[in-house]
C-alpha cells in the first residue's frame, strides 16, 4: 500500500511535518532510525548522582551525561564519517524517536527580519528567498502549540513572540545582569520552550533543572510527547522504529515513488511506497540520503542537478569562559535548580559595521549551585591552590557554586570551504556510503570569537571575578569550537529562487522533484546567531502546510 | 533497601508529598527510588576491588581518607565509598586505557617515593612520613619540577575523590545542596541569597 506521504526523521522537523500532514488528513509513515523514545516515559529525570556507580559521568552513547535524555553523539557504532584531510569537524547523530528534540537546551528563538536578509546588508552569503513576514504567522502558531517563556522587548532582530511568563532569574543571574548593564550588554530574560504555566494539556514545569533527561510531565517541549503522540491519536501516523533510510526511489517520471530503508533489528532491506517523500533527517544526514539517491536520471544524486547538494553548510560558532567570583563563596544554600538553562541571556547588541567581523553573536550564562556529581569541582586546585585533609574539605564547601560562565555562539557565513561529499571508499555498516566533511572557519568567523572573550572578560572582571586561563590567541584560534561541535548543523540543501544555486524553492520542495520536499535544517540559507530548532518546526509547519495545499489541488 | 533508606530517597528526591499536586506521576517515583535500591543491593558496594589488586586497595582506601577525611559535618571518603567509585570507574567500559596506566602508574610512584625517602610503602609508612610526602605533592604551584608526575597524579586523584564523596547522599548533604526536587512554583532565591551578592528583584 502506498502512504500519502512517508517522513524520514522524526525530530523538530519530521514531528512537525506528521503533526500538520495528519491533522490535514494525509496517511503518513514516519522512519526513524533509532528506538522508541518518550521522555514521559522513558525519562531519567530527578535520578540522584547516587543512583547510578557511573554519578551522571558521560558515557559513548550519551556524551552529555549517562541521565541525558538522547541517545546519540558524534561517534556511534557502525556509523562512521571521513573529515578531509586538514579539515576538522565532529557530526553528531541522534539515534531515537524525537532526534536531537531530547538533547537540545531547549533554546527557542526566532530569526529576525536580518536574519533572513543579511546579504542585503553586508553583501555576504545569501539573502533567504523569503523574509520574516513569510515565517512570522508559523511562529505564532509554534509558540501558541509548543509553548515557550520569554518577554517582549522590542528588539528589532529579536522579534516578540507569543510568550509564558520567564522565570524570575537565579541570585548570581542578576549578578551577571548588573556587569551586562554597566557594560551596555543587553541582557533579558531568556526564550525557552518549557513551561511555565500548563499549556494544552501538558503540565507546568516543576523546576528541577533537568530538561535535558526528558521531562515526565512533558512541561518542555520534544517532539515524541508534544508532537508524535497526538499525530499517532490521528490513527493516521504509521511509525517504523529503528529504520535506516538509505535512498529516496525515484519512477521513470523522475518522481519520488518511496524511501528504501534498512531494518536495523533484521539486517533486512525493506522499502515502502508514497506519493510524497519528506526529508528531515538533520541536515547533514538529508544530504547524505539525496547523494546517495543515485539513478540514471540523476546521475549526481537526487534533486541536485545544480551540485550544491552539501554545499553551504553551517554550524554555529562557539567558545566558552567561566569565572570564578569570589562574591558567591560560602553561599546561603537553596534550591536554585530553576527551568534545565538559563533564565537571563544576552542577544547580539552591537552594530557589526563598526567591528571587525560581519555577524552576531548571542551569550548564554550558566553557573551557581548545581547537583554534585562526576566531575564535581575538578581542578579545585586552580582557585585554592590546592591541599588535602579537613581544608580541603572545608575549601570544597567555600568554593561550591562560586562560578559563573559564558557561551558565545554566533553565527558562521557559509564558505566554499565548508561542505560535505559522499566519500569514494567508506560504507557504514549497512554498506551505505558515508559523508567526508571539509571545513575551513574564516577571519569573520575568529574575529567574531575573539569580541566574544573579550566580552567575557569584561563581564567577569566587572563582576570581581577571576579568570584562570589566559586569553586564547590567533594561533589557537581564539579557542573556536570545531565545526559540527555545537550542533547546529545547517544547510546542504539551501533554498533559492534559482534552481541552478539551490536545491529548494522557497516552500522547500525541491526544485528537481516536485513530490520531495526537505523539512530539517537543510533549507536554511543562514545560520543567524540563533538557536535553529524554532526556525525549523516553523519552517516545518509551513511546508506541510503547502504540502496539503498542493494535494487539495491535486498538484502532488 | 531498608525501609528507612527507601524514605531517604523519597526525601532526597524530594516529592514524595508534592507528586500528586504537580503531575509527576507515582510509578516515575517508584522507577527513581527502586534504581537507588538496586544500586544499594549491587555488586558495586562490594569490598573486593575489580580493577585494584589488594596493595593497591589499601593504598587508595588510605589516600582518599587523607584528601577526605571526617569531621564534624559529614564522614570519610571511605565511609561514602569512594575507594568503590573509583575501583568502578576505573573497571567500567568507559574507562580509557590511559587512565587506568595513570592511576596504577600514580599509585607506584607514590610507592616508590616512600621508598625512596624512607624504604618503606605508602601504607607501611606512619603518618608523619605520609604526610610529607603527600605535603610536597598536593600544591600544584608550590611544588618542586623533579615531583611533577605525583602532583600531576595526585591532582586527578583528588578530583576522583571529590567526585565520588561529593556525588553521595552524604556529599550532597555536606555541601546543603538543595535540588533535584518538584517544586509547585519558582519563586526566585531567598533574600539573603540576594543580599549577599548584593542583588535584587
Amino acid at each position: 500500500m502506498a502512504y500519502d506521504v512517508c517522513i524520514v526523521g522524526s525530530g523538530a522537523g519530521g514531528g512537525m511535518a506528521a503533526y500538520a500532514l495528519t491533522k490535514a488528513g494525509a496517511n503518513v509513515v514516519m522512519l526513524e532510525a533509532g528506538p522508541s523514545f518518550f521522555a514521559s516515559r522513558d525519562s531519567k529525570m530527578l535520578m540522584p548522582a547516587y543512583a547510578s556507580p557511573r554519578r551522571g559521568a558521560s558515557t559513548k552513547e550519551r556524551p552529555f551525561g549517562e541521565f541525558d535524555a538522547c541517545d546519540g553523539g558524534w561517534e556511534i557504532d557502525g556509523e562512521p564519517y571521513t573529515v578531509a584531510s586538514g579539515s576538522k569537524f565532529m557530526w553528531w547523530r541522534a539515534r531515537m524517536l524525537g532526534g536531537r528534540t531530547n538533547h537540545w537546551g531547549r533554546i527557542s528563538l526566532r530569526f529576525g527580519p536580518r536574519d533572513f536578509k543579511a546579504k542585503s546588508r553586508d553583501g555576504l552569503g545569501d539573502d533567504w528567498p523569503i523574509a520574516y513576514e513569510d515565517v512570522a504567522p508559523y511562529y505564532d502558531r509554534v509558540d501558541r502549540l509548543i509553548g515557550l517563556f520569554g518577554s517582549h522587548e522590542n528588539l528589532p532582530n529579536e522579534p516578540n513572540g507569543i510568550f509564558l511568563p520567564p522565570p524570575k532569574p537565579r541570585c548570581y543571574e542578576l549578578l551577571v545582569k548588573k556587569a551586562s548593564d554597566k557594560l551596555n550588554v543587553t541582557c533579558i530574560p531568556a526564550r525557552l520552550s518549557i513551561l511555565t504555566q500548563p499549556l494544552n494539556g501538558r503540565a507546568g514545569c516543576h523546576y528541577c533543572g533537568q530538561c535535558n533527561r526528558g521531562c515526565t510531565v512533558k512541561a518542555n517541549f520534544s517532539s515524541p510527547d508534544v508532537l508524535i503522540a497526538p499525530a499517532l491519536a490521528t490513527k493516521r501516523l504509521t511509525l517504523i522504529t529503528n529504520a535506516m533510510a538509505r535512498e529516496v526511489t525515484v519512477g521513470k517520471d523522475g518522481l519520488a515513488t518511496g524511501v528504501s530503508y534498512v531494518d536495523k533489528t533484521t539486517g533486512m532491506d525493506k522499502h515502502v511506497e508514497a506519493r510524497i517523500v519528506v526529508l528531515a533527517a538533520s541536515a547533514l544526514e538529508t544530504s547524505r540520503i539525496l547523494l546517495n539517491s543515485k539513478s540514471s536520471l540523476f546521475p549526481q544524486g537526487l534533486a541536485n542537478s545544480s551540485g550544491t547538494v552539501g554545499k553551504y553548510i553551517t554550524d554555529t560558532t562557539g567558545t566558552d569562559l567561566a569565572g570564578f567570583i569570589p562574591a558567591m563563596m560560602d553561599h546561603v544554600p537553596h534550591n536554585e535548580d530553576g527551568v534545565g538553562g538559563m533564565h537571563l541571556y544576552m542577544p547580539w547588541w552591537l552594530d557589526n559595521a563598526k567591528l571587525d567581523f560581519p555577524r552576531g553573536y548571542h551569550i548564554e550564562v550558566w553557573g551557581g549551585l548545581y547537583a554534585p556529581s562526576a566531575g564535581f569541582m575538578g581542578g579545585i586546585d586552580r582557585y585554592q591552590g590546592g591541599g588535602y585533609g579537613k581544608q580541603l574539605k572545608q575549601d570544597y564547601r567555600k568554593y561550591y557554586g562560586a562560578t559563573i560562565g559564558f557561551s558565545g555562539r554566533g553565527e558562521m557565513i557559509p564558505n566554499d570551504e565548508s561542505y560535505m561529499e559522499i566519500d569514494p571508499n567508506v560504507v557504514d555498516r549497512w554498506g551505505i556510503p558515508v559523508s567526508r566533511f571539509h571545513w575551513g572557519w574564516t577571519d569573520h568567523e575568529f574575529n567574531q570569537v575573539k569580541h566574544m572573550h573579550e566580552t567575557f572578560r569584561a563581564l567577569i572582571t566587572e563582576m570581581g571575578g577571576q579568570i584562570f586561563s589566559p586569553m586564547p590567541t590567533k594561533e589557537q584560534g581564539y579557542n573556536i569550537s570545531t565545526g559540527g561541535q555545537i550542533i547546529h548543523e545547517l544547510g546542504g540543501t539551501r533554498m533559492g529562487s534559482d534552481p541552478k544555486t539551490s536545491v529548494v524553492n522557497a516552500n522547500c520542495q525541491a526544485h528537481d522533484v516536485k513530490n520531495l520536499f526537505i523539512n530539517d535544517g537543510g533549507p536554511f540559507v543562514s545560520q543567524a546567531d540563533k538557536n535553529p530548532t524554532w526556525t525549523i518546526l516553523a519552517l516545518s509547519w509551513r511546508t506541510s502546510d503547502f504540502i496539503a495545499s498542493q494535494r487539495k489541488e491535486g498538484a502532488i | 533497601m531498608s525501609d528507612m533508606n527507601r524514605r531517604d530517597a523519597l526525601k532526597a528526591i524530594g516529592i514524595a508529598s508534592l507528586a500528586s499536586s504537580i503531575g509527576v506521576k507515582a510509578d516515575h517515583l517508584e522507577r527513581v527510588t527502586r534504581a537507588v535500591a538496586r544500586l544499594e543491593e549491587s555488586g558495586v558496594v562490594a569490598a573486593a576491588p575489580t580493577f585494584f589488586n589488594a596493595h593497591e586497595w589499601s593504598t587508595v582506601r588510605v589516600l582518599v581518607d587523607y584528601i577526605i577525611p571526617r569531621d564534624e559535618r559529614s564522614g570519610s571518603a571511605t565511609e561514602a565509598k569512594v575507594p568503590e567509585f573509583i575501583d568502578f570507574l576505573m573497571s567500567d567500559r568507559e574507562a580509557s586505557l590511559e587512565s587506568k596506566v595513570a592511576m596504577r602508574g600514580g599509585l607506584a610512584w607514590i610507592d616508590n617515593e616512600c621508598q625512596h625517602r624512607f624504604g618503606k610503602s605508602f601504607v607501611s609508612a606512619s603518618d608523619a612520613q605520609r604526610r610529607q610526602v603527600l605535603d610536597d605533592i598536593a600544591w600544584p604551584r608550590k611544588a618542586k619540577p623533579e615531583l611533577s608526575h605525583g602532583v600531576q597524579f595526585f591532582s586527578r586523584f583528588r578530583d576522583l575523590t571529590a567526585s565520588g564523596f561529593f556525588s553521595t547522599q552524604m556529599g550532597w548533604q555536606d555541601v546543603q545542596y538543595k535540588g533535584n526536587v518538584a517544586l509547585p512554583a519558582w519563586n526566585g532565591c531567598p533574600p539573603e541569597a540576594l543580599r549577599k551578592l548584593g542583588v535584587s528583584y
